[in-house]
């Protein structure tokens, strides 16, 4: 258990090395200045790496395992009520799946630590016109919504192509006709959600379901979830602005 | 009666574990949910799961204390003074270095990698000898890392020149579609995943206090609609280079 913790410890510090170097390099042989707050940044770099380490070996105790059992178990042939049923149910017979999937997608998000620090960041600099769970939240349901959606894909084996080109020409579209100050943080909310905790356990469950589903080859089909998820949140959040912008714009008009 | 410092401490510590737990409410509620309800199944490893857990919520709230104490400071100190410095070679150097270097040992970018070559190598793409399926995950990478220093650095110019990024970000689409439909199928997958793979939890935190950093100090930008969107090349980029490499490599 210590050598599994150590190596983590030593995977995150690695990580976190290069930027490091990066820094220290920039601030004193290029700028020539001393690091500013030297103290605060190397007791916050030690959080940051510390936390990060505890997370990741929380992660793989807790998380993961449940995660892969929970997957498999969903998609399991005798849980979904024998392989006649599901061959005849075709997609309706994984309702518990899709909703797996939605709620999954959803709390992972929320527990996404990339996700929070890019809505501290837009919180703090839009004081607080954009609120750090508003856009945690939008940016939850897209990613669930997104997901749900990926499932029924594997399970339909529908190729992944036509979803995502139907996807990224709505996003167009909305790109438009959004508010245009809220582009920016829309893009990137989709970048930032599938990062650390959201992949493995994605990953874990596309894998699952394609080996479980009839017929589905899971290299092809294991992958494409993580699409989804990056992309549905810029769908949501693009859609929320609209939606606030729309209601301001009838109030403003009924007055 | 003055309180002790131990006793506000530890208040103020129990007030940011709650929200770290916060945070990780919902999972912990959709698991039991599921298990409980759906699968009715006992969960295994009880101890297991609550100690690690535990660990979970507590390195999340570290890392969050860290985030304000350390990474956003810096990530827009050095922001500032190489927008005052002037040097826009810098910036820009920086800027690819940071992009380069965050990716390059991201684990989970090392992670894809390998079991891309796996997969390559099942499917007869490459062969399947060791110094090939390494050369393979050493090139994607170094595609991906180069990648997002290039995407960092053409984010950091739309800050600088204003270009608007509804344009840049409508036409890397387009160029994903296109490549999609030209690249070899078995690349796809992984090219779509390397996108969402490469923004890790501590390259955002940077990017984003870069990002804000540089639109804040240069007069005319606005910090919410110019300090973002750096992210969003970071994903857009590598998808469009690992197809490429695909392309190249089949």
């Amino acid at each position: 258990m210590l050598s599994d913790a150590a190596s983590v410890l030593l995977a995150t510090l690695r990580d976190v090395l290069p930027i490091a170097a990066l820094i220290i390099c920039f601030q004193l042989l290029v700028l020539r200045q001393p690091i500013p707050h030297l103290r605060r940044l190397i007791v916050g770099g030690v959080y940051v790496v510390i936390g990060l380490t505890l997370f990741l070996i929380g992660l793989e105790k807790a998380l993961f395992p449940i995660g892969r059992m929970m997957a498999a178990q969903l998609s399991d042939p005798a849980f979904l009520g024998g392989t006649d049923a599901v061959i005849d149910g075709g997609w309706t017979a994984y309702g518990w799946i899709y909703l797996f999937a939605a709620l999954i997608g959803f709390s992972t998000t929320i527990a996404e630590p990339s996700l929070l620090a890019v809505a501290l960041k837009a919180s703090e600099v839009s004081s607080g016109v954009v609120s750090q769970w508003g856009l945690r939240i939008t940016v939850a349901l897209g990613v669930a919504l997104g997901i749900s959606l990926g499932t029924f894909r594997i399970v339909t084996g529908t190729p992944l192509y036509v979803y995502i080109l139907a996807g990224y020409v709505i996003v167009v579209g909305q790109t438009m006709v959004t508010p245009k100050r809220i582009i920016p943080l829309a893009y990137d909310s989709g970048g930032v959600t599938t990062s650390t905790v959201t992949v493995p356990i994605v990953t874990a469950l596309g894998l699952g379901l394609s080996e479980a589903v009839p017929g589905r080859n899971p290299a092809l089909d294991g992958f494409g979830l993580i699409a989804f998820a990056s992309l549905f949140p810029i769908i949501a959040v693009m859609a929320y602005a609209q939606l606030a912008h729309f209601l301001a714009d009838r109030r403003a008009k009924r007055r | 009666m003055r309180k002790s410092s131990a006793i506000v401490l530890s208040q103020v510590v129990l007030r940011k574990l709650w929200v770290s737990l916060k945070d990780l409410l919902p999972i912990i509620l959709v698991i039991a949910f599921f298990q409980i309800v759906v699968l009715r199944q006992p969960l295994p490893n009880l101890m297991e799961v609550l100690s690690g857990s535990l660990m979970v919520v507590l390195g999340l709230m570290l890392f969050v204390e860290g985030l304000e104490m350390g990474l956003f400071p810096i990530g827009e100190a050095m922001a500032h003074a190489l927008a005052r410095k002037g040097s826009l070679f810098w910036l820009l150097t920086f800027a690819f270095l940071l992009g380069f270097s965050t990716t390059v040992a991201e684990p989970a970018l090392i992670a894809v990698s390998g079991e891309a070559a796996d997969i390559a190598a099942q499917g007869n793409l490459i062969p399947s000898k060791k110094e090939f399926l390494e050369n393979y995950a050493l090139g994607l990478r170094l595609s991906v890392a180069v990648s997002v220093g290039i995407a960092i650095v053409i984010g950091v110019l739309r800050i600088l020149r204003g270009w608007p990024i509804h344009l840049l970000i409508i036409g890397g689409y387009i160029m994903v579609m296109l490549m999609t439909v030209i690249a070899p199928e078995e690349i796809v997958g992984i090219a779509y995943d390397a996108g969402g793979v490469t923004t890790s939890t501590i390259t955002v935190p940077l990017v984003a206090a870069l990002g804000v950093g540089l639109a804040t100090i240069i007069k005319g930008r606005s910090p919410l609609v110019d300090g973002f969107g750096l992210i969003a090349f970071a994903s857009l980029l590598p998808m469009i280079f690992v197809m490429g490499y695909g392309l190249i490599v089949f």
